[in-house]
């Protein structure tokens, strides 16, 4: 096989740009949506810094626009979806005891388009046509009368490409959850980041394809002449906004649900309890995964739905605080009367807690039409979901990143300067968006680029803007602890926090099999059990026998494959040659359907020795 | 030790721990979800159905006839698909490479006649993707249809070319069978628009 051959000849970049190792791929993952957590950041920063004072001159109104779309295309789609993506690679595998995903070279298609689409993107910002229409794209702003360059070019391409790369993904983990776990591990038995994970992956694939229609229809409209969204043929702007939100709702726990099986994790962990009531927290996953698709027309309460719709939209939405709100119980339950350790990781799972459920406590409010009409629009939303987002899911998302840091690379990040992070960033995060809360409810309208003087905003609007240079240093500090621990860290053993889940009971960094020996799951907390018993006189499980060389010797790794990248290159030629011109479309289209085609024979006939 | 021999007993690694196959199990999800991608696209024609302000109506422009023989072809090609299914897992791989040609040609014989029944809008009835309301649901929805029966016609030519040249055999049932579950959902989206797009006044 040709790319075996060329692994073992070329150099690291080649083994990097041709892996199928899921590990690897999460590594990937993680590092771009770290650096595009970066750049959504900075483009924050300049907001706020443009927004300190009233009458500011910083940045024009067009740039302002520019800012507040890529900073929210950005955080959703280039980073805190990644940064799920990252956990969702490297360690869905571990965590049920398998040697990699169902489809390791789709997943590395899915990285590399996602990596196209991201750059996509944000390529407007060099043609100086960065997207302007905000991150919802509403219609008809972004038709071509009132959007003629192709700023909503850009981010409706882009957006559909990374469209493909997360359903791709969907599919995926889909059928590796289902399909490779550890002998003995039911479904019951899936530890619960597996599970949280399992019911994002049901959202990305049933939610994706409504803003892949969306999506086409503008395209059709801004290419092709249709009507979709014009109202001078009678059509309908609030088609794009039905199609969006029903994408969009279910998107929201796209981003949340991965981040409260982190929590899950983390908390039993240092608190050396099982979950409390775990079944209840796997059952609300699902339950909030099914009602986020009953809930979308939340978002439009100002459109003038009428009252039918709007109340039954308005109870649907209240009905998920009851799922959200026994999960907070159960993980509060969790820490209740255990031996709780303090470490980093688990501070970040607190900082989420409670932050989080004050972001819920104000989505409640605005689930009432009424207060909504109020606050729509107004920075108190702004506020609400960057307590969920930020507060929610990168709190979350960054307990994850302390948990498994050691596991990934083998070294444990530096507590003192881990706390700096998490106290500087907790603070900050407040000072940022607790006093968005009273500019809304003041009139303070979402995306404007200034304000006059006299309304009486700028107080709270300086104290915002500190707030966020607060965070910007947390993040500092975090870079220094990575850059430090990665020169001169404690190296951390297979196992530094005494973990629970199967992950923990293989080396750090784990070696490219995962398992020497496919292991045999009693529990959901298979790896505790084999080291201490169920806590009720039980004796402890039996734990893998060691492994022979020729046990390792034995397993099949699948050899990289140069294709996924070239593939997802084709699609890069063909879709950018909407913007480009037709030739360019046929000829990216030809190569893709060669590079399926290939991609499809690669493996036709295994290689022997490997049977079928 | 009976656990030792199966670790090292030669696994297929399309193969997962519950017995099912990755792929098949694949093509499932990717249905499911193309579900909602024609379930979006037919939600939109009918929010737009009656609403168009100028324009050709459907049924000033629909050949019934016509689209009625196209829905059979596609019905046909789906026995066929189940057909060429059969022949392979006897390993008569001739007759399965003659109908899986059967089912692409027939799927062809639908496109070419989704071509002519466009240009006849276009160029008799005056009813373009640009015309009214009508025109664009109705072009875009019937065109990626039309664009996913393309796509399978391609898919069966490449296994029909590979079962030709010899490089398709019984141990690839997998491979054609989850063509075939492809096959058969476009055939059903097929009943779906044909119903509510065709048949419905």
């Amino acid at each position: 096989m040709p790319g075996t051959q060329a692994a073992k000849t070329q150099g690291v970049l080649w083994s990097w740009l041709t892996t199928v190792d899921h590990k690897r791929i999460g590594i990937l993952y993680g590092s771009s949506a770290f650096i595009f957590f970066l750049i959504g950041g900075i483009e924050a920063i300049i907001m706020r810094l443009q927004l300190a004072r009233p009458d500011n001159t910083l940045v024009s109104a067009q740039t302002f626009n520019e800012l507040f779309t890529m900073h929210g295309t950005t955080m959703i789609f280039l980073a805190v979806m990644p940064f799920s993506a990252s956990f969702f690679n490297y360690m869905l595998p571990l965590l049920i005891g398998a040697r990699d995903v169902a489809f390791p070279r789709l997943n590395a298609l899915s990285y590399w388009i996602f990596l196209s689409g991201a750059l996509f993107i944000n390529a407007g910002w060099l043609f100086g046509v960065a997207p302007d229409g905000g991150w919802f794209g509403y219609a008809n702003l972004s038709s071509t009368q009132f959007s003629p360059t192709h700023s909503i070019d850009f981010w409706m391409l882009g957006l559909q490409i990374l469209g493909i790369s997360s359903m791709l993904a969907g599919f995926n983990f889909i059928v590796t959850i289902i399909n490779m776990r550890a002998p003995g591990m039911t479904l019951m038995r899936m530890p619960l980041f597996v599970w949280m994970s399992f019911v994002t992956q049901f959202l990305l694939v049933l939610a994706f394809p409504a803003i892949t229609v969306a999506l086409i229809l503008l395209m059709f409209d801004r290419f092709f002449g249709t009507l979709f969204y014009a109202p001078s043929a009678g059509g309908d702007p609030l088609l794009w906004q039905h199609l969006f939100w029903i994408f969009g709702h279910p998107e929201v726990y796209i981003l949340i649900l991965p981040a409260m099986g982190i929590v899950s994790e983390v908390l039993p962990t240092f608190a050396r309890k099982p979950l409390f009531g775990a079944p209840f927290v796997i059952f609300s996953g699902i339950m909030i995964g099914f009602f986020g698709f009953g809930v979308w027309s939340h978002h439009m309460f100002s459109v003038g739905m009428g009252p039918v719709a709007d109340s039954a939209f308005s109870i649907a939405t209240m009905l998920i605080a009851v799922p959200t709100g026994v999960k907070i119980l159960n993980w509060i339950g969790t820490l209740w009367g255990g031996s709780i350790r303090f470490r980093s990781p688990l501070l970040f799972s607190l900082g989420f807690i409670a932050m989080f459920t004050m972001g819920g406590l104000s989505g409640i409010m605005h689930a009432s039409p009424p207060v909504d009409l109020q606050q729509t629009d107004t920075y108190f939303v702004v506020a609400h979901f960057h307590y969920v987002l930020f507060g929610g899911s990168i709190f979350g998302l960054f307990s994850g990143i302390y948990y498994w840091w050691p596991k990934i690379n083998g070294r444990l990040l530096d507590e003192r300067l881990g706390k700096w992070h998490f106290w500087l960033m907790l603070i900050g995060f407040n000072m940022t968006f607790f006093p968005q809360h009273f500019l809304g409810l003041i009139g303070m309208p979402r995306r404007i680029y200034t304000y006059a003087p006299d309304l009486g905003w700028h107080f709270w609007n300086m104290v915002s803007t500190i707030g966020s240079l607060i965070i910007a240093l947390s993040f500092v500090v975090f870079i220094v602890n990575v850059v430090k621990t990665m020169r001169s860290g404690t190296p951390a053993g297979p196992d530094p926090w005494d973990g629970r889940t199967l992950e923990w009971s293989i080396p750090s960094p784990p070696p490219v099999y995962n398992f020497a020996i496919e292991p045999t799951v009693h529990d959901r907390d298979e790896f505790w059990l084999q080291k201490n018993g169920d806590g009720h006189g039980g004796k402890p499980a039996s734990r893998p026998r060691a492994a022979t060389p020729q046990d390792i010797a034995a397993i099949h790794i699948p050899p990289p494959s140069h294709w996924p990248l070239v593939l997802a290159l084709a699609v890069a030629v063909m879709v950018s040659g909407l913007l480009v011109s037709t030739y360019q479309i046929i000829v990216g289209g030809l190569l893709t359907l060669f590079c399926m085609y290939r991609f499809a024979m690669e493996h036709h006939r295994p290689a022997a020795g490997h049977g079928h | 030790m009976a656990d030792h021999t199966a670790t090292h007993a030669v696994h297929d690694p399309n193969l997962g721990t519950t017995g099912l196959d990755h792929r098949k199990m694949g093509m499932w999800i990717f249905l499911g979800s193309d579900c909602m991608f024609f379930g979006s696209l037919i939600g939109t024609y009918l929010s737009y159905k009656g609403k168009s302000l100028s324009g050709p109506g459907p049924h000033d422009v629909f050949n019934i006839p016509l689209t009625s023989y196209s829905a059979a072809l596609l019905l046909a090609s789906s026995l066929f698909m189940v057909l060429a299914l059969t022949r392979l897992n006897e390993n008569r791989i001739r007759a399965a490479a003659f109908w899986l040609f059967a089912t692409a040609a027939f799927g062809l014989h639908f496109v070419l006649n989704q071509v002519y029944e466009f240009a006849t809008f276009a160029l008799d009835e005056g009813l373009t993707l640009s015309t009214s309301l009508f025109g664009s649901s109705f072009f875009v929805l019937t065109g990626f249809h039309g664009a996913h029966v393309t796509g399978g016609v391609l898919w069966l030519s490449i296994l029909m070319v590979l079962a030709l040249r010899g490089k398709l055999d019984r141990r690839d049932y997998t491979k054609v069978e989850i063509a075939g579950l492809y096959w058969h959902f476009v055939d059903i989206v097929w009943i779906a628009i044909f119903t509510i797009v065709y048949l419905i006044p």
